[in-house]
């Protein structure tokens, strides 16, 4: 690899070079950004203001303020005017409070046509704030592939040509590492931003985030998986950002007071060291540990989110995953995170596709991918879960919506819709490993039926009901997306306020903004509609904040304190709810409480409400969702559950004797009251909000948040009237 | 290997152990910077306890950039250059005796140098040759 890697080095031609002062941390920022102009070789330092910190925080405001100053209304997602931001936030470089270390990155999406925002793990973020940078926007289009490297050791932000290093993530994150480290010892120091070919090929394309495992020896990525980041990232003819930054100390984010940082992290391991064994098991299962009690509460997708379990689903529970596991090394994607989530399944050899044959490390998998990929095509094989995750990462592919994807393609199979002359050849039955793993080849390369796949649901379906006489209506029912993003994975049916959870999102069905399903069904916790409108406005709100700071969310929920059931609000994990405002104070010497934290958020997440008005779209019939994600679409469907709904039909509409109906009439009436029901909830939650019944920021709204610059009033404005 | 071992019967809690730590690596004779604690028992045992580092190795693979090692004499200890500050070796002590203070981005552990023996006016402590434990 070696005398490879270093003619690939000399194969680098520098066309642009920007030199900057280092400077330091003050207490979680630079106070500047670094702006790289791509279609003119531009590079330059841009200030933060205090409004920006102040407002927008950090990390995904960040994204989106700057997201929004350079794109104009009539960009799309593929002009050189839109960007990609990625900033990590104030609290994110701190070591000692596990999940501490991540990025967010905003672009206009290629799925939904507005904002996306995605948070990842790996070092990039803290170390491009070490390195002497907020954030970075890369806008523009290269007109050959490069790779922009910031030098946080030299002071220096050079564009350079990069010709002959691989694409997919996998070899380029090797060869990168190697490329700019100093040293074995330095590797640590880089971390590497890519996508890969299946991000050229698809609209579903996400970025790998990297970090040098320092006990194994290799490169390890995450993933900003969803809304087509890397897809973007790709049309720019970037091959990757890299950056350098060596040194890091727990005091690099330059706390303002350390030792209060310190104490809240040191009391968050002794809890992990403590509880988790008996909790979630994050240490030795990571994520996998949701399978088993998804499965159990009915909300596992399968095939096609038909259904919420299957008899095969323990095929893939934790159990299953953890001996497979290199367990016994530190795992976290920051350093100080003791839940370490992220797991690794070392040499598997690989049995399809370009790398076949080749012994490889696997980062994951992770709930969601098995979800995705696996359970909701009907599919219980690990080993095919493991492969399938590594190619999907390689190409840079975004697992959630090509399980998504794949499983409403598999389910147009079986309606007939779909046939091996439309596909040509793949036969997508329910459970075909072989196909699956070929579809995926396709998007990688793109060709054959992997072109069209990779365009997303939305496309597909118009594509088969104008060329393949599919009938708009059904098709519409199941596919599982919603404003052009694919569903993530979990059965929303039966949980009005995970309807809402998934529906009344800004940037799509995903499971950043609120998890509500257990509050809902499992407890019981949210009976009125008042209830789940507080809930959808609670808990978006909190769980914004982790992207304004650079935080991830597993530690606040994922692990709790021994005496959390006896607090006044324990799904809130009170707290870890103060430990966040602690670290925040620790790092920035400001006082915040906790009502703050939701204050700071509503700004941010009522700009890109409005953002999404100046699209195009941001309004009350773009939070419309798939029948199949409220209710039983096929008698199939609702003959597997019938206790369930004919009860239901009883009990709130009053039809004492639902047998003398047929399943479709029941279907039927059924649906009726759960689109009233999903309307309604619409209703609440907008009043909840401060939005007008089409979904519009109100004018009080925007100055309550103190986000009523005169372009966001010309927009609102529109809508208003 | 050598550790640090106690005699409960001859303390007075006279905190000079404490100081001679502290001073030693912190120039400072605040009992929070040494890396051992000597206080009355908190059960309703009426007698002192001591605390410090046995050396046991837990913390090695906790530690996410390998800065704790044991050295060649068996015992732990800590590369403050590699070390990222991240307490997670102080989380996960078994034994709550890798301790940590404002001063020090690194953690503050015993390592069997002895500084507290010699202070100790009533012969408290000692460094007690043991067997290297097997590997984490």
């Amino acid at each position: 690899m070696e005398n490879a890697v270093q003619d690939m080095k000399k194969a680098h031609k520098i066309i642009a070079e920007f030199t900057y002062e280092k400077g330091q941390v003050d207490r979680g920022y630079t106070n500047r950004t670094l702006y790289v102009d791509l279609s003119n070789n531009r590079v330059e330092s841009r200030p933060v203001t205090e409004d920006m910190k102040e407002k927008f925080i950090g990390g995904r405001g960040f994204g989106l303020w700057l997201l929004w100053n350079g794109v104009k209304d009539e960009t799309k997602w593929n002009d050189p005017e839109n960007e990609v931001v990625i900033s990590a936030g104030p609290i994110a470089g701190i070591t000692t409070y596990p999940g501490s270390g991540k990025s967010l990155v905003v672009t206009l999406s290629p799925l939904t046509n507005v904002p996306v925002d995605s948070n990842v793990g790996g070092y990039f973020g803290p170390l491009l704030k070490f390195a002497g940078w907020d954030a970075i926007e890369v806008q523009g289009k290269a007109k050959s592939e490069v790779v922009v490297f910031i030098d946080g050791k030299e002071g220096k932000v050079t564009i350079e040509e990069a010709p002959e290093e691989a694409i997919n993530s996998h070899i380029l994150g090797e060869q990168l590492t190697e490329i700019y480290a100093d040293n074995e010892e330095d590797k640590r120091s880089i971390s590497v931003v890519s996508a890969g070919e299946g991000a050229g090929h698809t609209l579903l394309g996400c970025l790998n985030f990297s970090f040098y495992d320092v006990n194994r020896k290799y490169v390890r990525y995450k993933q900003a998986g969803r809304g087509g980041i890397g897809t973007v990232f790709r049309d720019k003819k970037v091959k990757a950002i890299v950056v350098k930054y060596p040194n890091v100390k727990g005091d690099s984010n330059h706390p303002a007071d350390w030792k209060k940082v310190a104490d809240t992290g040191v009391r968050l391991h002794k809890e992990i060291h403590t509880y988790d064994q008996h909790q979630c098991k994050m240490r030795t299962t990571g994520t996998p540990y949701l399978v088993s009690i998804m499965n159990d509460y009915d909300l596992l997708p399968v095939k096609n989110f038909k259904y919420g379990s299957s008899p095969d689903a323990m095929k893939l529970a934790g159990t299953v995953w953890t001996p497979r596991y290199r367990l016994g090394k530190h795992d976290g994607c920051w350093y100080g995170c003791t839940l370490m989530c992220c797991k690794t399944v070392d040499d598997f050899e690989l049995k399809t596709g370009p790398y076949k044959g080749d012994k490889v490390a696997i980062d994951g998998p992770e709930y969601e991918t098995i979800g995705g990929v696996a359970t909701n095509c009907n599919i219980f094989d690990p080993d095919y879960t493991l492969e399938c995750n590594f190619y999907c990462d390689t190409y840079g592919i975004d697992t959630i919506s090509f399980g998504t994807m794949l499983g409403f393609l598999m389910e147009c199979w079986e309606a007939g819709v779909l046939d091996k002359e439309k596909t040509g050849g793949l036969e997508l039955t329910w459970g075909n490993v072989d196909a699956a793993m070929e579809l995926l080849h396709q998007m990688g390369a793109g060709y054959g039926f992997g072109k069209l796949a990779g365009l997303g649901i939305r496309k597909l379906k118009k594509h088969f009901v104008e060329h393949f006489g599919a009938d708009e209506h059904f098709l519409n029912d199941i596919g599982m997306e919603a404003k052009g993003l694919e569903y993530s994975e979990y059965v929303s049916k039966e949980s009005l306020a995970q309807q809402g959870g998934y529906g009344l999102t800004n940037k799509g069905p995903q499971h950043d903004e609120a998890w509500l399903i257990f509050m809902d069904m499992v407890n019981n916790q949210l009976p009125t509609f008042e209830d789940k409108a507080e809930a959808l406005h609670y808990f978006p709100m909190f769980r914004t904040w982790f992207g304004l700071n650079g935080l991830c969310k597993l530690p606040w929920n994922d692990i709790q304190p021994g005496d959390n059931k006896t607090t006044d609000e324990p799904h809130k994990v009170p707290e870890h709810v103060q430990n966040y405002v602690d670290l925040f104070n620790g790092v920035t010497g400001r006082s915040i409480n906790k009502e703050d934290i939701l204050t700071m958020s509503e700004g941010v997440y009522n700009f890109q409400r409005v953002f999404n008005l100046r699209m195009g779209y941001g309004t009350r019939k773009h939070d419309a969702i798939p029948y199949r994600s409220m209710g039983p679409v096929t008698v199939e469907e609702y003959e597997s559950r019938a206790d369930r709904y004919d009860r239901q039909l009883k009990e709130i509409l009053g039809i004492a004797d639902p047998s003398s109906k047929t399943t479709e009439e029941k279907i039927s009436l059924l649906r009726k009251h759960r689109e009233q029901q999903y309307e309604l909830l619409i209703d609440a939650v907008y009043k909840r909000r401060g939005w007008t019944s089409d979904g519009v920021p109100t004018m009080e709204t925007l100055k309550r948040l103190g986000i009523d610059y005169p372009d966001v009033v010309r927009i609102v404005e529109k809508h208003i009237g | 290997m050598k550790v640090l071992r106690f005699n409960k019967d001859v303390c007075s809690v006279c905190g000079e152990c404490e100081k001679a730590c502290a001073s030693l690596y912190f120039k400072d004779e605040s009992r929070e910077k040494a890396a051992l604690r000597v206080d009355m028992s908190s059960d309703s045992k009426d007698e002192p306890v001591m605390k410090a580092c046995i050396q046991c190795g837990e913390c090695i693979p906790i530690c996410p950039v390998g800065a704790l090692y044991r050295a060649k004499n068996g015992t732990v200890l800590i590369k403050k250059k590699i070390c990222v500050g991240c307490m997670a070796c102080v989380g996960f002590c078994p034994h709550s005796v890798m301790y940590y203070h404002a001063d020090s981005i690194e953690p503050v552990k015993c390592i069997s140098c002895g500084a507290c023996v010699k202070a100790c006016p009533a012969d408290a402590l000692r460094l007690e040759e043991e067997q290297v434990p097997a590997e984490v």
